[in-house]
């Protein structure tokens, strides 16, 4: 089942103008849902829409992109929201699809109070029911499955990374830019962004929207180079728990739990983690799952579809090694 | 120093260590005996009081919603040092989406009166939507400052610093504000055997929504605009492989691997 009116994706990109992985599998998720409805973009003017970029959009089936001329910074979150509000109203869309971030959720809770719409975080899926949207989402740390009904009219959905396979549309379509130029409140003015320090790349995919990642605990004390070792064989981002990262073996940024980094790749290997709740919270709702750890009575043995009691210090690097010898 | 009136808003959760549940009416299960302080408030708690204990005259007012146990969870908050509970109960409240919890509170902010802080964790261990700092301060007016990982009072200015997927954000607003604290923040007290004692003589105010002037239809069940209707526990993984390494794990581990279609 389709819906009547236009599907609204913001269109998340890195400063000089790329599109952050997940949002061309939020895109995909639109294109299913709108039919003949069409997939409308929102783009924050704050990086230049390039025709390659534009490109993109078109295979994926963007109709149109409205580009946010804001006379704020939209990176702040009461900013973003009145922009997306007016974005809304002029693509006359019933749903605002977004990746899931702080930031989007943030901005999220603010358009769904201004325009009565019902939210949703975090879904890992999402249909049109009846003329209503449900979303599916993990729940409790991944252990229990729920499917949620927006009964408002509006909704407003945040997307998990991975829950969808991005795909091109049938046939490309010519994507149409549009100006809205975006007045907002004083009252949305009254956070003053200081600093805003992007981090650098860092060579691999992304933690939060990678499809394989290798995360390291304490039984790595401290030496990730077999971690970092199997992520480069596997092509994986590489993640940790919050004891590694509090001993400063890995930047904070690395940290997979409930308040961390919240994953759901393809595959998952954890390396010397023992599976605290925190970061089952954040990396349970995983595909496959695969634990090394030395100490057979670590609790992610009870989650993880291959696990092997060993040192990590010779599975990983034997496992990398057979790995790109059958690569060639 | 100008007197200072911080409102630390909490919640009880299950505890995340024990089993948790949805029941057969779609909502978490709250009654189990297993209810705790969400974990994340303690970091707003500790926030809130080493501000206060900076100044001369401050005030730490927690405030919670929730059923009748959800007073545990301002009485930890008293314990920890807070100086005043205010506890909202009231049936109506039950099926609450965030956007209806957030007008409860909303309206009990306004019902301390003169705040100049309102300081939530970063999010409840029970939903984890993160949604409702932002959707407070937007219905309270103020400010938000979200996600501190460091938190500085200077004066009537409030300043942040957030660690997000991407970038590091400095956020900086006039009090009054709403901030939310990270894990990262600080390392919350425990309770001492002088602060238990102090909080067994410190009142409780319990409102309900008649008291707050909420309109019930507005919030709990009849309010919300997002309905749960089917949940499940998460079957268990099936086909699970565990061995102990005799030497070939790592070439067993590539070769599961590759015929999982995984690399």
């Amino acid at each position: 089942m389709t819906t009547t009116a236009p599907v609204l994706v913001l269109l998340d990109h890195t400063p000089d103008g790329a599109l952050r992985g997940p949002v061309r599998e939020v895109v995909t998720l639109a294109r299913e849902l709108a039919g003949n409805a069409g997939v409308l973009g929102v783009w924050a003017a704050d990086a230049e829409l390039g025709a390659d970029v534009l490109a993109d959009l078109g295979a994926l089936g963007v109709t149109r992109v409205h580009r946010l001329v804001a006379d704020a910074d939209t990176h702040l979150s009461a900013v973003l929201a009145e922009a997306l509000e007016q974005a809304l109203a002029a693509a006359g869309a019933g749903l605002l699809l977004t990746v899931s971030s702080f930031e989007n959720k943030e901005a999220a809770a603010r358009v769904a109070l201004a325009t009565g719409a019902g939210v949703v975080t975090d879904a890992d899926g999402l249909e049109v029911v009846d003329g209503r949207y449900v979303a599916s989402k993990t729940v409790f740390a991944g252990t229990w499955n729920t499917r949620c009904a927006v009964t408002a009219p509006v909704a407003v959905v945040t997307v998990k990374a991975n829950a969808v396979q991005a795909s091109p549309a049938a046939a490309p379509v010519a994507t149409e830019v549009v100006d809205l130029a975006v007045t907002v409140s004083a009252v949305a003015r009254r956070v003053t962004l200081v600093e805003r320090v992007e981090r650098p790349a860092s060579g691999r995919p992304d933690l939060g929207s990678a499809h394989v990642v290798v995360a390291g605990g304490r039984g790595t004390e401290g030496d990730f180079s077999p971690v970092e070792d199997l992520a480069d064989a596997l092509g994986a981002a590489v993640g940790a728990t919050r004891v590694a990262t509090d001993e400063g073996w890995i930047g904070h940024d690395a940290q997979i739990g409930q308040t961390g980094v919240t994953i759901s790749p393809r595959l998952y290997v954890g390396a010397g983690v023992s599976g605290a709740v925190h970061h089952r919270g954040g990396m349970q709702a995983s595909g496959t799952i695969v634990a090394v750890n030395s100490d057979p009575d670590a609790p992610i043995f009870e989650i993880a579809d291959f696990g092997v009691v060993g040192d990590l210090f010779t599975v990983l690097p034997q496992a990398a090694a057979e790995l790109r010898r059958l690569k060639g | 120093m100008p007197r200072v009136r911080i409102v630390v808003c909490v919640k009880h959760v299950p505890d995340i260590q024990s089993e948790r549940a949805l029941g057969p009416d779609r909502r978490v299960v709250r009654d189990g005996g297993d209810g705790t302080l969400n974990e994340l408030d303690e970091n707003a708690l500790e926030a809130a009081l080493s501000i206060a204990e900076a100044r001369d005259d401050a005030e730490v007012v927690v405030l919670t919603v929730g059923p009748d146990d959800a007073v545990d969870a301002v009485r930890k908050g008293l314990q920890m040092g807070a100086d005043e509970a205010v506890h909202v109960v009231d049936d109506a409240i039950a099926g609450s989406d965030v956007i209806g919890t957030a007008r409860v509170l909303a309206a009990a902010v306004q019902h301390v009166g003169d705040v100049d802080l309102v300081v939530t964790g970063m999010a409840g261990l029970d939903g984890l939507t993160s949604l409702l700092p932002t959707a407070l301060a937007q219905l309270l007016d103020l400010p938000a400052l979200p996600l501190a990982a460091e938190l500085t009072v200077d004066g009537g200015t409030v300043r942040v610093r957030r660690n997000l997927d991407h970038a590091t954000e400095v956020l900086e607003a006039s009090l009054p504000a709403l901030v939310s604290v990270t894990d990262q923040a600080n390392e919350p007290r425990y309770p001492n055997f002088k602060g238990i004692m102090a909080a067994r003589k410190k009142q409780v105010t319990t409102l309900t929504l008649a008291d707050l002037g909420v309109d019930a239809s507005t919030v709990g069940a009849a309010g919300a605009r997002t309905e749960v209707v089917d949940a499940a526990a998460r079957p268990p993984r099936e086909n699970r492989v565990l061995l102990t390494d005799e030497g070939d794990a790592g070439l067993r581990l590539a070769a599961y691997l590759v015929e999982q279609k995984l690399v």
